[in-house]
């Protein structure tokens, strides 16, 4: 396990170098840059703040100078905000968008495995059918499609919930029911797939046959094994959102860490996308590791190498 | 023996193949039956439909501004600038199936070809192509979008591109898992034997084999991208005025639907019933092909 961590470690570090020096040249290989704006710069101003980021610099050379950087742990201030830092954007945005995942990916997973494994028990019952339709809605109605509706019926009309902002508890729940909804659906359709299935092997026919009780047998016994396809979707899942929903952050008017990269990534402040972009990618890395070892953890089968 | 009963005996003594047996079980699934006819009526519509209709779907009309339905002869009513929107919504729904299906055969070629080469060549080319699918997964989908979209403007073929680039991941995934098990069977081993060089065992032995789990995926990408290209709308980047998508209408009717539902309910019903009845068709492929959960 632990040989098995360290080599994992290891290759992330390539793999995460790679991602920064992708994302490096492409954006500079788009066209404009941080300092244009509607009100031409004078030109001594541009170069003299093209000098001040080191942007005068051959590409090349700005390249390994931005490795060094971050090398240390310095993800660089942020171009376009002069007095803000990478980090400073970043510790703006992420704990809001942390937050909403977070909690989106608990009630996605709690309402998902639950109509799952209800789903798998009855299989092809009225109520099995009822919740395989209910969760290919929820896969195919955008989220841009709901949340509009949810904000005219609990927010305009009935005023139980503020239609944006988060100035207390109540402004998390209908952005974290928008984001669940879709999360639940697919958790729901996993579960039950991979409940359907193990219900059916020969240890759950033998723990039938000691007499063990139904509820034992279902969430001792098959849940187990049932969500090892659902953890490693979740891996990947709970990148996105943590990172943020840029549709979410918009309809409901949140200051999160989607809208901040997209913002950033249109007026070219680059340094602030890469330190994104290195986010991400480490959190994608990171979930998609632990991931293989909670199902190491689940199913003995599964070895680690 | 007459004609009619020799082609009888004739149907009988034909092996049945593994995708007759996935046909027939495809047929019995009534749900998976009744989204391939809605698909087809909605396709149709699509291609056909526009040509049908009194308007155009950039014909702007001062007197006809918010229509209601069925009013001034416009069925499903018209929008901010007395556009149609029956008409705009038919142009709508062929630009998002265009997208899906051409972006979707994108991430098929690329992604089979990718993950087959992979999985069969296997050793460091293999560790190699697969860490590079890695690599562009840690990528955020919007970055790629974004940089292509500011790097070669708005254009209607990039968008394709774009969804298409980033879909064939999990294809080359799918499909190399896929191959290393097919790798080990004896009927390769016999190509090999009889002298196939490698390319030509990928084409003709693997792929063939693939198709399964590839249709399925493919089925359930379409509606995959759909959904992407009207979130990219949504934000503004997708297709442009005054051409339309699905994704395009239905975030201008969410702007407007306190004083005009009908823009946002009739795309939003129409989009959910082509994405629904691509999801059940490729739930009814996944059954029929590989009937173990049924």
């Amino acid at each position: 396990m632990v040989r098995f961590l360290l080599r994992r470690l290891l290759i992330a570090i390539p793999t995460l170098l790679l991602v920064v020096t992708i994302a490096f040249f492409m954006m500079r290989a788009a066209p404009g840059g941080p300092f244009d704006t509607n009100r031409k710069l004078p030109p001594e101003v541009e170069r003299n703040l093209e000098a001040k980021y080191g942007l005068d610099q051959p590409l090349g050379v700005q390249y390994l100078t931005y490795l060094t950087r971050i090398a240390h742990g310095d993800l660089g201030p942020s171009l376009k905000y002069h007095d803000r830092s990478v980090l400073d954007v970043i510790r703006e945005g992420f704990p809001t968008s942390f937050k909403l995942g977070v909690s989106a990916l608990a009630l996605g997973a709690a309402l998902g495995i639950s109509l799952g494994v209800l789903g798998a028990l009855r299989q092809n019952a009225p109520s099995d059918h009822a919740i395989t339709a209910l969760a290919i809605l929820g896969i195919c109605i955008p989220t841009f499609v709901i949340a509009p509706m949810l904000v005219l019926v609990f927010a305009s009309s009935l005023g139980w919930l503020p239609t944006g902002g988060l100035t207390d508890a109540r402004g998390y729940v209908l952005p974290v029911i928008v984001l669940a909804l879709p999360q639940t659906a697919i958790i729901s359709r996993l579960t039950r797939a991979g409940m359907v299935e193990v219900l059916r092997s020969n240890y759950v026919r033998t723990a039938r046959a000691k007499g063990l009780p139904e509820r034992d047998i279902v969430l001792r016994h098959a849940l187990r094994a049932a969500i090892l396809p659902l953890v490693s979707y979740l891996g990947p899942a709970a990148a996105g959102l943590i990172t943020g929903s840029l549709v979410v952050e918009k309809i409901f008017t949140l200051p999160g860490l989607g809208k901040a990269f997209v913002i950033s990534a249109l007026q070219r402040d680059y340094t602030v996308v890469m330190g994104v972009v290195i986010l991400y990618a480490s959190l994608v890395i990171g979930l998609n590791l632990l991931a293989e070892v909670a199902q190491a953890l689940l199913d003995p089968r599964i070895r680690l190498t | 023996m007459t004609a009619a009963a020799l082609a009888i005996t004739l149907a009988e003594r034909k092996g049945r193949s593994l995708w007759d047996d996935a046909g027939r079980r495809l047929a019995r699934n009534r749900a998976a039956m009744a989204s391939l006819v809605l698909l087809g009526a909605l396709t149709l519509a699509a291609i056909i439909g526009p040509y049908l209709t009194p308007y155009s779907f950039d014909q702007i009309s001062k007197d006809d501004v918010w229509a209601p339905p069925l009013v001034h002869g416009h069925l499903l009513g018209a929008d901010s600038l007395g556009r149609d929107l029956l008409c705009r919504l038919l142009i709508g729904l062929r630009v998002s199936l265009a997208i899906g299906v051409v972006a979707s055969g994108v991430s098929l070629v690329i992604g089979v070809a990718w993950g087959a080469t992979a999985g069969y060549v296997g050793g460091w080319i293999d560790e190699t192509m697969m860490r590079f699918v890695d690599v562009l997964y840690a990528l955020p989908f919007i970055f790629f979008v974004i940089l292509l979209m500011v790097t070669f403007g708005r254009n209607f073929i990039l968008i394709f591109l774009a969804i298409g680039a980033v879909e064939w991941l999990t294809m080359a995934r799918i499909v190399r898992g896929q191959t290393l098990s097919l790798k080990q069977m004896e009927f390769v081993e016999a190509a090999r034997a009889a002298g196939l060089n490698g390319g030509a065992i990928i084409v003709r032995h693997i792929v063939p084999n693939l198709l399964g789990p590839v249709v399925v995926y493919v089925t359930l990408t379409i509606p995959g991208v759909i959904l992407a290209e009207s979130f990219l709308s949504f934000l503004g980047l997708g297709v442009q005025e005054p051409l339309t998508s699905l994704g395009v209408l239905i975030s201008g009717g969410a702007l407007v639907m306190d004083q005009a539902p009908w823009l946002l309910i009739f795309p939003s019903v129409v989009m959910v019933a082509t994405l629904m009845a691509f999801n059940l068709i490729g739930d009814g492929l996944r059954d029929a092909i590989d009937p173990k959960d049924r």
